[in-house]
């Protein structure tokens, strides 16, 4: 099926919740209200015709102002292919589960949850999947700032190239120096 | 140190300082953990294997911190990674080593400036020898063993394990 026909075999069953395809990006996609999202894939995955049985990605990404999620499905029977977006604001990124759709989808929420703080309702077990468990921020966000330190360790290192520069400098001084006592001794 | 051109026939006699015939012996059996963190490690086991034949030099892997005189940091640390390298390091018996394999052992390399990766291995355990590279080849590694070998040589040993002793503020992780 393409794009466009799943769209409107969408639009048929959930009426004015799905808007028009979005064919900005090279996968033309389905902005999808947050709330709606389960029950949307829920659909997708159970509708003869379409049949999305594979979760192929979940991800998150920070557009600077909202935060998203993007869900890229695939049908293993049909062969065709199917992307959601769903946007929130940045102070309350709440998104629900899609675990109990696709079992696959717990561990991709975790990392969506560790990396860019998406919380998804529902889900069972929502914990770091990466970082450590005492992490705090979450890291792929445009506003993330790195701490000085992690547990006493620092998270700096001088710039090398400072580095040289510094010791360009203490060789000119001892040249210098050199130099001086050799006119002294003169 | 020993004379080695000494022909040793039955009855012949050595003789030597205890340090030296200590630091002959340990320098003649390197054995490193078990241990990589990285595609270095890739290059690790390529030096352990029969080309490079570290074995050669008395040089073979333990499995556990408790039978290795030196660890060998081969490959990218991440913070998480970081504290569990202290646990083996503070493990292991006195008295033991530390090589920094490569660039992201020795620096961060490549990832300096990603959030989660150590800026250099020497900000959690103290380094005797790094290697520079990415990866280092078997010879580089090779003869940071050696290297090692002969800081081994030279070294009063009994002074090196109270000097530890002495240093018991070394940077600590968590």
């Amino acid at each position: 099926m393409e794009p466009q026909a799943i769209r409107d075999r969408l639009s048929e069953e959930f009426g004015e919740a799905i808007p028009a395809l979005d064919e900005s990006g090279k996968d033309p996609c389905i902005p999808i209200e947050p709330s709606r999202i389960p029950e949307v894939c829920r659909f997708v995955r159970d509708t003869e015709g379409l049949e999305f049985d594979y979760l192929s990605s979940l991800t998150a990404v920070d557009t600077g102002d909202a935060l998203g999620v993007v869900y890229h499905l695939y049908s293993i029977r049909h062969k065709h292919t199917l992307v959601l977006k769903v946007s929130v604001p940045r102070e309350k990124p709440e998104v629900p589960t899609v675990e109990g759709v696709w079992p696959a989808a717990n561990w991709m929420e975790r990392e969506a949850w560790d990396l860019m703080g998406i919380i998804f309702e529902g889900h069972p077990d929502l914990r770091r999947l990466l970082l450590p468990e005492d992490w705090e921020g979450h890291p792929l966000r445009k506003d993330f700032k790195e701490k000085p330190d992690y547990k006493g360790i620092e998270t700096t290192r001088p710039d090398m190239l400072q580095q040289f520069g510094q010791l360009d400098k203490l060789e000119a001084k001892e040249a210098e120096g050199k130099e001086a006592a050799e006119q002294s001794d003169d | 140190m020993l004379p080695q051109h000494i022909e040793l026939s039955e009855g012949t006699v050595v003789t030597t300082k205890l340090d030296d015939l200590i630091n002959w012996s340990r320098k003649s059996s390197i054995w490193y953990l078990l241990f990589g963190t990285a595609c270095c490690a890739i290059e690790l086991m390529q030096t352990g294997g029969p080309r490079a034949d570290l074995d050669r030099f008395g040089t073979v892997f333990r499995s556990t911190p408790r039978q290795s005189d030196v660890i060998i940091i081969a490959g990218t640390v991440t913070y998480k990674m970081a504290q569990r390298i202290r646990l083996l390091y503070d493990q292991m018996s006195e008295p033991k080593y530390v090589i920094s394999m490569g660039s992201c052992a020795n620096c961060g390399g490549l990832f300096q400036r990603s959030y989660s990766v150590l800026k250099g291995i020497d900000k959690v355990v103290p380094v005797d020898i790094y290697i520079p590279g990415c990866p280092p080849r078997p010879e580089a590694l090779t003869e940071g063993i050696l290297r090692l070998a002969d800081k081994m040589k030279t070294e009063p040993w009994m002074k090196k394990i109270k000097q530890r002793e002495d240093q018991t503020q070394t940077p600590k992780a968590g």
